[in-house]
C-alpha cells in the first residue's frame, strides 16, 4: 500500500514541479553574533535563570563539594548517575568517602527494559552535557551509551554539569564549529530550562511531564 | 474528495458570537500571544530579515521538494527509521494501526501533532480497541472534554481554568476539585506518569525534516515530546509532505521564526532532534522509530505556483492571534482543525470549495496575517484566489468544487457592469436609473443574504463623475 502510494504521490509531485518553474534561492543566512568567554558564561546564565534554572559557576576541584551542599538542600533519597564516566568516577569516589546525608547513588547501566520501573521512582539525575549555547541560553545535550536519555528526563530534578569552555555564542556556531551535519548521534536536545507550560490561561507553571529542577554547574578550568 | 460534512460557517459563527465567555477567555490569551511575540521580535529591521530568509528557506524546499523528499527518505533508512507514505488519511490511519497491531501494543502516549488531529486519529485507534493518549496539557484537556483544539498552539486556550478545573474532576478518578494552576498542573503530571511508564507507543509531530541528515525536529516546552519520543519501545512520527527543508544549519533560523511566532519564545525548553532508533549499546530510546509521511491532497496544491504558498506553513498559528475574525469567533467556528488565515486558504483547498470555501469569505482582508507570518505566505491574496476559484468556470482550474458559487443573478449583474462602463453614456444613464432606485432594489438573491447584517449599498442621487465635471477638482 504504502509503495504505490508513495509511487502516486512522487508522479503528482514531479509533475507539479515541472508545472511551476523552479525558482533559484539565494539564502542570506543571518550573521550569527560572536561574544567573548566571559560574555558567554554570562549571557548562558543569564537567560537560563530567567528560565527558571539554578545556576552555579564552579571549578573543576571543587564542583563535587556544591554538587553535595545542593543535594542536602533538598532532601533527596536517590540520584542516577553514569557509571564509567569521569563524573561518575568523581561521584562514586566522593560518596565512598563519607555519605552522610547524601541521597543513594544508583548507576543507570543496564537497558531500560530492566530499569524503567525503578527509574521512574527516582529524585534526581545527574548528566555532562556536550556543550551550550549562550543566545538564546541552552544546553546541549547529546546522550551516548555511557550516558542515556530518560537521566536527564524522568527524575524530578535534572543536574547538569558543563564545561565552561565548551559555551558556544550561538545554535548555528555550535553546529558548524562541532560538523553537527556529518555526524547526528540518535538524539540530541536543547535544554533551556525546567519542563514548563502555559496552557491553562497563558500561565507559567513549571514542572509538568519533565523535571521540575534543573541546575547547572558551570566548570571554570 | 471532502471527508468532511459541509462546514456550517453561518451557524457556527453565529453560536460563538452569543458565547461571551468564549469570546474573552480567546482575547485575553491572544493578547497575551501577540504581546509576547512582539517583546522576542522586538528588532523590526532583524526580523523582516529574518523573515525573508525563512521565505527563502521554504521556496528553496518547496522548489526541490521531490528531490528533498527522496533525500530524506534515504537518509532516514540509512539511520534506522522506517518510512512510509500515505495519500490519504484512511492509509494514514491504517499504517499507525497496522504498527501498532504488529507490536501487539493497545496503549499509546502522543505528543501534539496537528497532522494526527487532521487524521481524526484518535478515534480511529479507539474504535480498534486502543487507548490513544493526548499528553500534551492543552490537548490533554481537551481529550477529557471530546473537543478538538480550538487554535493550533494553544489548544484548551477557550477554556478558563474554573471551567478546567470542573473537567478535570469529573473525568479524572479521585482528581480533587482545584482552581489552583500548579496543583491543576500537578494532577496531570501525575496521572500521565504511569502512562509514559506503561505505554507500547509514543507518537509525535514533527516540526521540521532535515533531509541533508535524516533529522526529525520537534519542539516542545513540557518535555511530554521527549518522554513519548524515548521512553515507549516504538516511535512513530507524523509529519505532512511540506515539513522538509533541505539542510542542518537552516534549523536555527527556522526554530526562532517558528518559536517567536508561536510562543514568543527565544527557544521552546526543548528542541529534540531524532536522528535514528536506539543503537546497539546505548540503553534507552525506541527500538523502532517509524516515520508516516502525509500527502491528503497536499500534492495537487503543489502544483499551482500560487497556491503552493499554502505549504510553507509552519503551523506557529500567530495568523490566528493576530486575526480580527478568529479573535471574535474562535477556533470550532471555522469547523475544521485549522483555523484562522490559514485554515481558509488551507481547507477550502483540501476539502474542496464547495465543502469549506465559505471560510474565505471571513475576511476583511486587513492584511495582518500577513505582516506577521513568519515565511511571509499572501494569505489575504491567497483568500481572494479561493474568492475568484468560488466563482471560475475556468475548465483548467485544479480546485476541487471551483465555480460552486456561480448564480445567474451575479452573472448577469457583472455583464451589465462591464457592459455599463464601456460606454460612458449607458454609465450616466444607468447611474442615474441606481440613484433614483438604487435604495429600493429588491432584497433576493445575493443581496438578500448581504444586507441581513448589512445595510445595503446607497447610491447617490448625482454621480462622482458628474460632480467632478461641475465644481472640479481641488488640487490642495
Amino acid at each position: 500500500m504504502s509503495k504505490q502510494s508513495r509511487d502516486r504521490i512522487f508522479a503528482r509531485l514531479m509533475a507539479g514541479s515541472r508545472q511551476a518553474a523552479t525558482q533559484t534561492v539565494t539564502l542570506n543566512p543571518m550573521p550569527a553574533k560572536t561574544y567573548q568567554r566571559a560574555e558567554k558564561i554570562d549571557r548562558l546564565k543569564t537567560l537560563m535563570e530567567a528560565m527558571r534554572t539554578e545556576v552555579h559557576i564552579t571549578n573543576a576541584s571543587g564542583w563535587v563539594e556544591q554538587l553535595e551542599d545542593i543535594l542536602k538542600q533538598r532532601e533527596m533519597d536517590s540520584l542516577v548517575y553514569p557509571p564509567q564516566t569521569a563524573l561518575g568516577e568523581a561521584l562514586e569516589s566522593h560518596w565512598e568517602k563519607d555519605a552522610g546525608g547524601l541521597p543513594q547513588l544508583i548507576p543507570y547501566e543496564t537497558e531500560i527494559e530492566a530499569f524503567k520501573a525503578k527509574l521512574f521512582t527516582i529524585d534526581a539525575g545527574i548528566t555532562t552535557v556536550a556543550g551550550a549555547i549562550a543566545d538564546p541560553g541552552a544546553l546541549i545535550l547529546w546522550p551516548t551509551d555511557k550516558e542515556p536519555r530518560l537521566m536527564s528526563l524522568v527524575p524530578s530534578v535534572h543536574i547538569a554539569v558543563l564545561e565552561a569552555d565548551s559555551i558556544y555564542s550561538s545554535f548555528l556556531e555550535a553546529m558548524q564549529a562541532g560538523k553537527w551535519s556529518t555526524k547526528m548521534p540518535t538524539n540530541v536536545v536543547l535544554i533551556s530550562g525546567p519542563s514548563k507550560t502555559a496552557d491553562i490561561e497563558m500561565t507559567l507553571a513549571f514542572g509538568v511531564h519533565g523535571p521540575r529542577e534543573l541546575i547547572v554547574l558551570i566548570l571554570e578550568s | 474528495m471532502a471527508i468532511h460534512q459541509p462546514v456550517d460557517f453561518e451557524n457556527n459563527v453565529s453560536r460563538a458570537l452569543k458565547d461571551t465567555q468564549l469570546i474573552r477567555n480567546i482575547q485575553s490569551a491572544m493578547d497575551t500571544l501577540v504581546l509576547k511575540r512582539k517583546t522576542v521580535f522586538s528588532d523590526a529591521a532583524e526580523i523582516e530579515k529574518l523573515r525573508a530568509l525563512g521565505n527563502s528557506i521554504k521556496t528553496n524546499a518547496l522548489g526541490k521538494l521531490p528531490e528533498l523528499l527522496q533525500q530524506l527518505e534515504e537518509k532516514c533508512t540509512a539511520n534506522g527509521i522506517q518510512v512510509h507514505w500515505a495519500e490519504t488519511i484512511p492509509e494514514a490511519n491504517q499504517l499507525v494501526l497496522d504498527i501498532m497491531k504488529s507490536h501487539g501494543a493497545t496503549r499509546l502516549v502522543k505528543g501534539k501533532s496537528m497532522v494526527s488531529e487532521e487524521m481524526e486519529l484518535n478515534a480511529y485507534l479507539q474504535a480498534h480497541g486502543i487507548e490513544a493518549l493526548e499528553t500534551d496539557l492543552g490537548e490533554f484537556i481537551i481529550q477529557l472534554n471530546n473537543e478538538t483544539p480550538a487554535h493550533i498552539i494553544v489548544p484548551a486556550i477557550h477554556k478558563n481554568r474554573d471551567q478546567i478545573s470542573k473537567i478535570f474532576h469529573d473525568n479524572i478518578p479521585d482528581a480533587p476539585y482545584t482552581e489552583n494552576v500548579d496543583e491543576l498542573n500537578a494532577i496531570a503530571r501525575q496521572t500521565l506518569r504511569k502512562k509514559f511508564e506503561k505505554a507500547d507507543v509514543g507518537l509525535s509531530g514533527v516540526n521540521f525534516a532535515v533531509a541533508e541528515t535524516g533529522t526529525l525536529c520537534l519542539v516542545e516546552n513540557e518535555g511530554n515530546g521527549r518522554m513519548c519520543t524515548t521512553a515507549p519501545p516504538v516511535h512513530i512520527a507524523l509529519m505532512g509532505l511540506e515539513k522538509v527543508i533541505e539542510k542542518l544549519e537552516e534549523l536555527p533560523p527556522m526554530l526562532r521564526l517558528l518559536i517567536g511566532s508561536a510562543t514568543g519564545q527565544l527557544i521552546t525548553t526543548y528542541v529534540n532532534m531524532i536522528t535514528s532508533p536506539r543503537k546497539p549499546g546505548e540503553k534507552d530510546g525506541p527500538k523502532e522509530v517509524h516515520l508516516v509521511i502525509l500527502d491528503n491532497g497536499r500534492s495537487k496544491i503543489y502544483a499551482d505556483p500560487q497556491r503552493r504558498q499554502t505549504l510553507y506553513c509552519i503551523r506557529c498559528g500567530t495568523c490566528l492571534s493576530h486575526c480580527p475574525v478568529y479573535n471574535r469567533i474562535g477556533g470550532h467556528a471555522y469547523g475544521y482543525i485549522y483555523p484562522g488565515p490559514i485554515g481558509k486558504i488551507l481547507n477550502p483547498q483540501v476539502e474542496g470549495l464547495e465543502a469549506a470555501g465559505v471560510l474565505a469569505t471571513a475576511s476583511s482582508l486587513c492584511n495582518a496575517c500577513e505582516e506577521v507570518c513568519p515565511v511571509r505566505i499572501p494569505i489575504p491574496e491567497l483568500i481572494r484566489r479561493i474568492r475568484n476559484e468560488s466563482y471560475s468556470n475556468d475548465p483548467d482550474s485544479a480546485v476541487a468544487g471551483h465555480g460552486y458559487k456561480r448564480n445567474w443573478i451575479e452573472s448577469l449583474t457583472w455583464k451589465m457592469w462591464a457592459v455599463a462602463n464601456t460606454y460612458p453614456l449607458l454609465n450616466a444613464i444607468g447611474l442615474r436609473i441606481l440613484g433614483f432606485l438604487g435604495a429600493k432594489l429588491p432584497k433576493v438573491g445575493p443581496l438578500k443574504h448581504w444586507t441581513r447584517y448589512r445595510k445595503a449599498p446607497e447610491f447617490a442621487p448625482r454621480s462622482l463623475h458628474e460632480l467632478v465635471k461641475q465644481i472640479g477638482v481641488d488640487h490642495e
